[in-house]
């Protein structure tokens, strides 16, 4: 898989595979020709493919619509605005149009697991929504090689009123399993949701966490060759979703050929080969997922100077406030900085907005520079801390001798209640900073890379030679 | 993503192409029988719901046009004296309430299963005409029992069922299932770009249900309109005229057939279901865009 020429050229990285020089440097030829080209290794080659949404069509009459539908009718809109403001590409004259995807071109092999990484409105639903047939491409082609099973969304289908084992039927019904291959996987697909003593309970008396577990564990057991899997993992709690994402490794790991679409930097680092890059709805880059992410994290969105606006910021989390508007990592002297030594004091200052809506709630997570979270802050974890946030306002926090190895490092802050516990807003990779290593321990010695993202002093003693000497 | 299939070798399927269409395309019916398994499941799943959400049950599909026929009886028989072809008027009006409930229930639920369908149109595809091809096919459920509850009121009034009962009854359900399987597809397909429709649909089944003969006999119209020099066919340019006459022909009274009204009346339904199709299928490309 390859992004096409005049990309790379745009993007100014040629990420191309190794295994597969003779392809890199051209275009696209047409499908037909790089089909026969390659053999029956190909699962799917996408050519060109752009779509193009109206704005005005949809502007009509939707006040009456649920919110799930008006998310996806405002999805566009939302992404056509911050579009209009950031720059004027790929709007038409008019502006009443706007480019979700706008020729991307890509081969992907058989067996290949994929990580697609852009921010919010990069295209990468629409992407998706493509390839797994739901909406059509407005221009360009797509060839599929295998069945395809997509994952947009966990429980499609699901019914409150059936119980646990109806659901199952129907669900898998809906995302294409036939009814004896259900039958078949039944008992497997019960142990692994961890809900067999209510499975003949309506859903509807489910909790929310056995809910998104039943609805995954089903989808979990497709076995498609070819299988879309978007963002579905940011439901339940963290062992299922470490259980999850140990069954889609698995799922790769049986030759089948994974598409996956994740805010989440270390679930794309640990369960894809490579990595594609969207940005406003163009392929930009396409290599080793690490590079890709490293190349996403770093990209001008991501402000260099130590501040950050998040008023429009593209990893604020589906459905949220933007309640944080900036951030920004000061130093000692006030100004804002990108670089701090381990054992400084790092102070961050959140600017936000609630509007009318109280606060009581501030956390910062800092994460290894692929997404990983290393510690989380909060005020909770602050005893002094009290205040209830309203309105305009800026909070600080202080990390006090941060202990961080040499790297690079982002940090997510997210905004909520406390009891009963109720995010709000949440933003990840708000702000990239370096830690820079400084004599930390007085050894003049620091840890070696891969040491761990964590620096800890340590007292060592040998408590009695006598004891050692017996 | 019909068949899931298991294999680790190369696919030797033909691939999907994925690419614009534009204009008038094919209906794709070779994709609609292969996602079967699918339609039952969401037949099964909107009956299983329905019969679980209400108290009554079943029952409503006797209760519903069983009370129907008792107000008509009241106030159409007794009152206006509407006529009834020499039936006794409760079995009269049953037996043409009996296709109209299906017809008025199919096209009620059919226009509105698309949008009511929204959050599956936009995260999973299969082929959208199976949508309201089950909203029309469960309408079968209520139909089949309120049939049995007609046969025991055909035995009261001792009208006993005729050859043509049991070889046309059938088909002129499937006449009815096909008019509104038609109206059905314009109307769900309308209603995803025109929410207007919602508002539309149960008021213009109101009116409907005055065209059709179902509270007063098809004979008086008939009459009226060789009166006045109409040929008598035109009566079935109403789909459901046709499928209603038909059918109460063939279980509650003999005589000669409504045959050229029948025939109009199928033919209506062909041009409904065919270009109802078509459109749909024009129209399918934009649903998860902007349902």
């Amino acid at each position: 898989m390859r992004t096409s020429s005049e990309e790379e050229k745009r993007a100014g990285l040629s990420v191309l595979r190794a295994d597969n020089p003779a392809a890199a440097g051209h275009a696209l030829a047409s499908p037909a020709r790089r089909a026969a080209d390659s053999g029956g290794d190909i699962a799917i080659l996408a050519d060109r493919i752009s779509k193009k949404y109206r704005i005005g069509v949809a502007q009509a009459s939707y006040n009456t619509m649920r919110d799930a539908m008006t998310n996806l009718l405002l999805g566009p809109f939302r992404r056509a605005r911050r579009r209009r403001t950031e720059d004027a590409e790929g709007m038409d004259a008019g502006g009443e149009t706007f480019w979700a995807l706008k020729d991307v071109s890509f081969e992907l092999k058989r067996g290949e697991v994929v990580g697609i990484v852009g921010g919010n409105g990069a295209g990468k639903s629409t992407l998706l929504k493509i390839l797994s047939r739901i909406t059509e491409p407005t221009s360009g082609t797509a060839e599929i090689r295998g069945s395809v099973g997509s994952l947009l969304e966990v429980g499609a289908g699901f019914h409150g009123e059936l119980t646990g084992r109806e659901n199952i039927y129907l669900n898998g019904a809906i995302l294409g399993m036939p009814k004896v291959e259900i039958t078949r996987k039944f008992d497997e697909i019960v142990a692994f949701s961890e809900v067999d003593r209510f499975i003949d309970t309506p859903v509807k008396h489910y909790s929310s966490g056995m809910y998104v577990r039943l609805a995954f564990a089903v989808a979990a057991h497709l076995e498609p060759d070819i299988l879309i899997v978007d963002e579905v993992l940011a439901v339940g709690d963290a062992a299922f979703q470490k259980k999850c994402l140990g069954k889609m490794g698995g799922v790769a790991k049986a030759g089948r050929t994974v598409i996956f679409v994740s805010h989440n930097m270390s679930a794309l680092v640990n369960l894809c080969e490579h990595g594609l890059l969207l940005e406003r709805g163009r392929a930009v880059a396409y290599g080793g997922i690490d590079e890709v992410v490293s190349r996403y994290l770093s990209t001008p969105d991501r402000d260099q100077s130590g501040f950050a606006d998040l008023t429009n910021h593209r990893d604020r989390a589906p459905g949220m406030q933007p309640i944080a508007r900036a951030i920004g990592l000061r130093g000692e002297a006030g100004s804002y900085r990108t670089v701090a030594y381990t054992g400084d004091d790092l102070v961050f200052e959140i600017h936000y907005d609630s509007g009318d809506v109280t606060l009581d709630l501030v956390q910062l997570f800092v994460c290894s520079f692929g997404g990983r979270r290393i510690f989380t802050v909060g005020t909770h974890h602050s005893p002094e801390f009290s205040s209830v946030l309203r309105g305009k306002g800026v909070v600080e926090c202080t990390l006090r001798g941060v202990q961080l190895a040499e790297g690079d490092y982002t940090v997510a802050v997210a905004f909520g209640r406390h009891a009963p516990r109720h995010d709000m807003d949440y933003v990840e990779n708000a702000l990239a900073f370096r830690v820079e290593f400084k004599d930390f321990f007085g050894t003049g010695e620091g840890p070696l890379p891969h040491q761990g993202d964590v620096v800890q002093r340590s007292e060592w003693n040998v408590p009695s030679e006598a004891l050692v000497a017996r | 993503m019909s068949h899931v299939i298991q294999t680790q070798g190369p696919v030797s399927a033909p691939p999907t192409l994925i690419r614009p269409t534009s204009g008038w395309t094919s209906l794709q019916l070779g994709e609609v029988w292969r996602h079967r398994e699918l339609l039952y499941f969401m037949m099964w799943r909107d009956v299983k719901v329905r019969y679980k959400q209400t108290l009554l049950g079943v029952s409503w599909a006797v209760l519903q046009p069983l009370m129907t026929m008792v107000v008509f009886t009241i106030f159409f028989d007794r009152l206006a004296n509407v006529g009834s072809d020499g039936l006794p008027y409760p079995l009269f009006s049953f037996a043409g309430l009996l296709p109209w409930n299906f017809f008025a229930q199919a096209v009620g639920q059919s226009s509105a299963s698309l949008v009511g369908s929204a959050n599956l149109i936009s995260k999973v595809y299969f082929p959208r005409l199976i949508i309201p091809i089950s909203s029309v096919l469960i309408g079968f459920v209520d139909f089949a029992v309120g049939f049995v509850f007609l046969l025991g009121m055909m035995a009261y009034y001792r009208t006993w069922p005729s050859i043509a009962t049991i070889v046309f009854v059938p088909l002129f359900i499937l006449l009815a299932a096909g008019a509104s399987l038609g109206v059905g597809l314009w109307l769900s397909a309308l209603h995803v770009k025109y929410r207007d429709v919602r508002y539309v649909v149960p008021f213009f089944i109101q009116l409907w249900l005055f065209v059709t003969p179902v509270i007063y006999p098809a004979s008086r119209v008939i009459g009226k309109l060789q009166s006045a020099g109409v040929p008598v066919w035109l009566y079935g340019l109403n789909p459901v005229a046709g499928a209603v006459e038909g059918f109460r022909w063939a279980t509650v009274r003999s005589g000669a057939p409504p045959t050229s009204i029948v025939l109009t009346s199928l033919f209506v339904t062909i041009v409904l279901l065919v270009t109802g199709a078509f459109y749909f299928r024009r129209t399918e490309r934009t649903f998860a865009d902007i349902v």
